[in-house]
């Protein structure tokens, strides 16, 4: 097995914490639109959920920024690091427009943001009920997006614990710290590495 | 560290290996599971569940198709004026619409039923939706009807019932047999409609009172709370509503009366909470509170502007009655969450289609002050 650095343990926090989030709003957001009674309390929860992803997915794009994801293994196939790379992109992208989707089509729609008891987000959109209506096309077709990309992430995160075993998975998925020896051998990573 | 295997690793005949394909169908199975989840949660595995589409497109079934307009309650005009708390709902509820004071409010006065040029008439139920926002504090939306309770207590029966009016191809009317047997088979329904024939029908939309028919909870400011419902009750006099035979034929009569008399003076309302006791039902709208129950007014309600639908009013705002202040919160009645999704999807659908004039026009010289 090549030897893979795993994710910080910060950016491993925030990644499962989004992924037990996001999946829950993914299956929240589609049961609460064909939902009768389960409507409400359903989109009592949406609201603020999402607007928490909104500010996860901020801070991750920081943490992103500042520290650099542990290197893919070397033999990995050009087409497979690349999709590896776009799904992430698209992964981001999707996390930031979806919450900003949302909630400009409840701006839209006149809604009033609310996201618990008496506290509330101001509108970042004017009244404007044909801009409502696509918005609220865009929010679905994004969240299929996204549920899309998630089940590509899923299986490529299966595919690399069960088939391939290269180390990406437990980068992510390992809860224990790194052995002594990889730790020393990620500062002896010299930036060829890094900047693969 | 470049690791002379690891391309092997993924390379194709790496994954027809016995153990490979194993844990490939593995992964597979895994994956469905996850689609089949989402399927299921979406109804897409239980095509005779009841969602929002399905009741919407009920909707469309009995009435047509307008575009643009509500599904239901199609036919309306926009009302403006204000609410001035006496301050007794405080004690009840914290919502800052309760202290004393008075708060901006616009509305809608509409018929039921989801055609949006239907002829007035004595047989139409009546309903008034509100959107009372007080300066920096939450918005409450409110949706009555005229009747003392709502006469399905699910939204299963709401759809059945729905379904037993749509019109026969045959005669263009709906089949009287279908209700009476829908009406057979839920008995409640037959109990609420003795008490909704039972009381006289007021002769227009001035004069009607408005009822929130659905229990809600108002939560005060030490975390009480109260089981409550709320009626709208009129100021302007009593009159009974005309029968069939003796009511004005046109077809605006009710709208046009209430363009006129809003053009005449300010109309007020009396907002009135009854307060459950312990055993009264906060499930089931088809059931009356005894009429002994505690009733507090808690403020007065002014309409003084009256507006044809038009784009940014009210004809673009949905009255969720779900929309509610922190203070307000809803019952266990099932159907007040069925009610938000509904009208969510009848929001949605209505927004994204071209506007037609509303059938409700205000003359130039009936307009409000």
């Amino acid at each position: 097995m090549p030897q893979q650095l795993q994710f910080t343990a910060f950016s491993r926090i925030l990644h499962w914490t989004m992924a037990v989030l996001v999946v829950a709003m993914l299956f929240i957001g589609i049961g609460m639109v064909s939902s009768l009674s389960d409507y409400h309390r359903l989109i009592s929860i949406h609201r603020p959920l999402g607007i928490l992803i909104l500010v996860l997915v901020a801070i991750r794009l920081v943490n992103r920024l500042l520290n650099t994801p542990p290197p893919l293994p070397e033999g990995m196939p050009t087409w497979q690091r690349s999709a590896a790379h776009a799904s992430h992109v698209v992964l981001y992208a999707l996390l930031f427009a979806l919450p900003l989707v949302g909630w400009g089509m409840l701006s839209a729609a006149r809604y009033p943001i609310v996201l618990y008891g008496s506290l509330e987000l101001p509108p970042i959109l004017p009244h404007d009920v044909a801009l409502y209506a696509m918005l609220r096309t865009t929010h679905t077709v994004l969240a299929f997006s996204l549920f899309a990309t998630f089940i590509a992430h899923f299986a490529a995160a299966l595919m690399h614990a069960l088939i391939y075993r290269d180390g990406v998975f437990p980068s992510m998925a390992s809860w224990k710290a790194p052995a002594g020896n990889l730790a020393r051998v990620t500062h002896n990573q010299t930036p060829s590495a890094l900047n693969r | 560290m470049p690791d002379p295997n690891s391309a092997i690793t993924y390379r194709l005949a790496a994954l027809i290996e016995k153990g490979a394909l194993i844990r490939l169908t593995m992964i597979g199975v895994a994956v469905l599971a996850v689609v089949g989840c989402f399927a299921f949660v979406a109804g897409w595995l239980s095509p005779h569940r009841l969602t929002q589409a399905r009741m919407i497109d009920g909707f469309e079934e009995v009435n047509g198709v307008y575009p643009g307009f509500r599904r239901n309650h199609a036919k309306g005009v926009c009302i403006a004026g204000h609410f001035a708390s006496n301050g007794e709902g405080a004690r009840l509820s914290e919502a800052a619409v309760f202290r004393p004071g008075q708060v901006p409010v616009f509305g809608r006065f509409s018929l039921a039923g989801g055609q949006p040029y239907i002829a007035d008439g004595p047989a139409a139920i009546r309903a008034m939706g509100l959107a009372i926002r007080p300066p920096d504090a939450e918005e409450w939306r409110v949706a009555m009807i005229d009747i003392p309770v709502f006469v399905v207590k699910d939204p299963e029966a709401f759809y059945e019932q729905l379904l037993a009016s749509r019109p026969d191809p045959a005669t263009g009317k709906p089949d009287p047999a279908k209700m009476q047997d829908f009406v057979a088979r839920h008995p409640e329904t037959a109990r609420a409609l003795q008490i909704v024939q039972a009381k006289p029908f007021s002769s227009g939309f001035a004069n009607a009172g408005y009822n929130s028919l659905h229990a809600f909870r108002f939560v005060n400011a030490d975390g009480a709370s109260t089981p409550v419902r709320w009626s709208m009750a009129a100021v302007d006099p009593f009159e009974p509503e005309p029968t069939a035979e003796t009511a004005p034929q046109d077809k605006n009569y009710l709208f046009d009366a209430v363009i006129a008399r809003i053009g005449q003076s300010p109309v007020q309302w009396r907002l009135v909470v009854t307060i459950a006791e312990a055993g009264d039902p906060t499930d089931d709208a088809t059931i009356p509170w005894p009429s002994n129950r505690q009733h507090i007014e808690v403020g007065t309600l002014t309409i003084n502007h009256i507006e044809s639908e038009a784009p940014g009013n009210c004809r673009d705002v949905n009255f969720d009655p779900l929309v509610l202040p922190a203070g307000i919160e809803p019952s266990d009645d099932p159907l007040l969450s069925a009610r938000s999704a509904a009208y969510s999807a009848s929001f949605t659908r209505r927004a994204g289609e071209a506007k037609e004039p509303s059938a409700v026009q205000i003359p130039a010289s009936g307009k409000g002050a």
